[in-house]
């Protein structure tokens, strides 16, 4: 059964084409994750989906409703955190809880939310005395009052120090084994393969790259390679002693085989070996999705986004 | 399609929250009580207790006394009339109107003789019936008047008092100043707090977050609209009481009064969210806000009257809103001219309405 349905939807602002024609749809129960760029799209995208800007053009339908001409009945049955989730300042979580309570006409157990998103200790801090991660979980815990089925979190952990991301993607994890439908925007690749079903990747206002994680490294990436710290005669000596196909980065010292076959990286080995020449430390990678994500966003990356992908690529397998 | 149920939760949320906002609570509630204490010290002079009352004699005396004198010095020995003459020269209620006095005894020619002689004789008790103060005088003289009748034999009633209208326009400053700051308080603290509001929500998203949820932006607008015409009630009670109780002013209270405190903050607080909506961002809101509320605030007769300004500023004064809220509120306060105050309600109700209006119209919950 499908939670989202979206078609050619396009949304433009003047000549800035923010969405483009775009298509996907959502399961019920799947934590689908949109990603891309700064300026790609993806909160103009999340914006129509949950009622708040109108489409220019294209067919949205979500739990079955139009969501702009019937947002109000639509919203009964979302839960959303926006982008940069803020609150009254001086509410506390357990009352901004009760105020959404009364506003959805719902019975709330204020404690057992609280206690779902981990915030029970904060629950009579006014929320301009809360850290960002207790604020973004005030907001997870607001989209909660109204029990409903589908979530829109947009950017929910961006700004967060990792201790805070991680227990954000422990209470998204625990929505999602209650077999809720989650649309999740991030700048975090990382988060996105840790907690998406599927991901689509956006940029220009068009999804580039829709499937599981693995579908779009694998059509997208470039394959496993060994990488070998060396010099140039070494890797001269390999590609001349094997059929491999070899690069050298001069700047770092690097070279890169490329492995058709797991094997191929033993001919390369035994190859360097025979050289007699110097050689250091050796592991095979294969690009992650965030590789497939900077190939694939024509754009530069944002700084953050920069600092993200840097870490990401630091994470290579030993051999 | 409005809901009382969500007004209250609304209501309830922000209140607390205005609540713990120490800030906001000084300058709604606090800071024109605080007002009224610096002008009405500056202005109003010492003002014991002793109301003082302008007094003419006009008694000449009979066999050797003047029963006249003697009324005079029993009522100065009360301790609510300070007595201070007047020459028979004057004319007496020119004077008082002259003086800018609220209220006056004249005792008439003869008194003495009708007095011993057992004819009925009337003292005069000039009041404004505005005045809080007349209504003092008034009673002092009555209860004089009957003592001397006491001292009498057996107590026949000889003296009495009649009463007269003084022509006086206005009485004192502080009378004056405390609806022009309760005007400035139903100006101010709806105006600066909605554009603030209104502006930093649209920034912050706030809006967007709450039009998720089934609240209407009626709904939320009435819920602060309820809040501030509440406030400015609070306000009211507290600066009508430091007024009457530390400067005695001469204020009158009527029900007339609640259609300016309800329309004020109405006005107000959609006026503010008016500028917190149609402008870019909360520094411009900022700007906006202060040019339109700071030109109300000295010109429509808050800190000086009306007709203290030259005749073009005061042409200017009958286009801003608040004018109609401080003279409505001088109208029934000070002058108790209803009809005066029906004339100011009307056309405060027809600005209200525009401005509600436009206010409901032009905001947007979400985007298109």
């Amino acid at each position: 059964m499908l939670s989202i349905e979206v078609s050619g939807l396009k949304k433009y602002y003047g000549n800035l084409k923010a969405v483009d024609g775009i298509d996907f749809t959502v399961k019920k129960g799947e934590v689908f994750g949109l990603l891309g760029p700064n300026g790609a799209g993806k909160t103009t995208t999340i914006e129509i989906m949950e009622g708040l800007r109108e489409r220019d053009s294209g067919d949205v339908k979500i739990l079955g409703f139009d969501p702009w001409k019937n947002g109000y009945e639509l919203h009964k049955k979302i839960g959303v955190i926006p982008q940069n989730f803020t609150f009254f300042e001086k509410t506390t979580p357990r009352e901004a809880i009760n105020y959404y309570a009364d506003l959805f006409h719902v019975k709330a157990d204020a404690d057992a939310i609280l206690r779902e998103v981990l915030l029970e200790d904060m629950a009579k801090h006014n929320f301009e005395s809360l850290s960002g991660g207790q604020k973004q979980k005030t907001g997870l815990a607001l989209s909660l009052v109204n029990q409903p089925e589908l979530l829109f979190l947009d950017e929910p952990t961006t700004g967060l120090d990792p201790n805070a991301r991680r227990a954000i993607w422990e209470v998204i994890r625990g929505l999602k084994a209650k077999g809720k439908t989650i649309i999740l925007t991030t700048h975090y690749l990382d988060e996105a393969q840790q907690l998406s079903d599927r991901v689509a990747i956006m940029d220009h206002g068009h999804i580039v790259a829709i499937g599981t994680t693995q579908e779009i490294i694998q059509q997208h990436g470039s394959g496993e390679r060994l990488e070998i710290h060396g010099s140039q005669q070494l890797a001269d000596y390999i590609k001349e002693n094997t059929e491999l196909q070899v690069e050298y980065d001069p700047a770092i010292g690097i070279i890169t085989v490329a492995l058709k076959k797991k094997i191929d990286a033993l001919a390369a080995l035994a190859a360097a070996e025979q050289s007699g020449l110097e050689w250091g430390n050796i592991q095979t990678r294969q690009d992650s999705l965030d590789d497939v994500f900077i190939k694939l966003a024509r754009e530069p990356l944002d700084e953050q986004e920069k600092t993200t992908s840097e870490t990401q690529t630091g994470k290579k397998r030993r051999l | 399609m409005v809901s009382a149920k969500r007004i209250y939760a609304d209501f309830k949320v922000f209140s607390v929250g205005y609540l713990r906002n120490k800030f906001g609570l000084f300058f709604g509630l606090i800071f024109p009580v605080v007002l009224i204490l610096i002008f009405g010290a500056i202005f109003a002079g010492g003002g014991g207790e002793a109301v003082n009352v302008y007094v003419q004699n006009q008694d000449t005396g009979a066999f050797g006394q003047n029963i006249g004198d003697n009324f005079l010095t029993a009522l100065n020995q009360s301790t609510t009339i300070n007595v201070i003459t007047v020459n028979t020269s004057e004319n007496f209620a020119e004077f008082l109107a002259s003086n800018s006095a609220s209220d006056g005894i004249l005792i008439p020619p003869n008194f003495s003789t009708d007095y011993i002689a057992g004819n009925q004789i009337n003292i005069t008790v000039y009041g404004n019936p505005a005045s809080s103060t007349s209504g003092i005088v008034s009673g002092t003289v009555n209860g004089y008047a009957n003592y001397f009748n006491l001292q009498r034999f057996n107590g026949t009633t000889v003296i009495g008092v009649t009463s007269a209208t003084v022509n006086t326009q206005q009485t004192n400053y502080v009378d004056f100043l405390i609806p022009g700051l309760i005007g400035f308080s139903i100006l101010t603290s709806p105006m600066f707090s909605l554009v603030n509001i209104s502006s930093e929500y649209k920034k912050n998203k706030l809006f967007k977050q709450l039009s998720l949820t089934p609240l209407t932006k009626m709904e939320w607008l009435i819920s602060k609209v309820i809040f501030y015409i509440l406030l400015s009630i609070a306000g009211f009670l507290l600066m009508v009481g430091v007024g009457i109780f530390v400067f005695d002013a001469h204020i009158t209270l009527s029900l007339w009064l609640i259609p300016f405190l309800v329309l004020g903050p109405v006005l107000f607080a959609s006026l503010g969210m008016l500028v917190g909506i149609v402008t870019k961002n909360p520094e411009t809101a900022g700007v906006i806000g202060n040019i339109v509320t700071f030109p109300m605030m000295f010109l429509a007769g808050t800190f000086f009257p009306i007709s203290s300004m030259p005749t073009y500023l005061q042409t200017v004064a009958h286009v801003l809103p608040l004018f109609y809220v401080t003279e409505g509120l001088n109208n029934v306060m000070v002058y108790n001219n209803i009809s005066a105050a029906m004339f100011d309600i009307a056309v405060l109700g027809i600005i209200t309405l525009v401005i509600f209006v436009f206010a409901v119209k032009l905001f947007k919950w979400r985007e298109d």
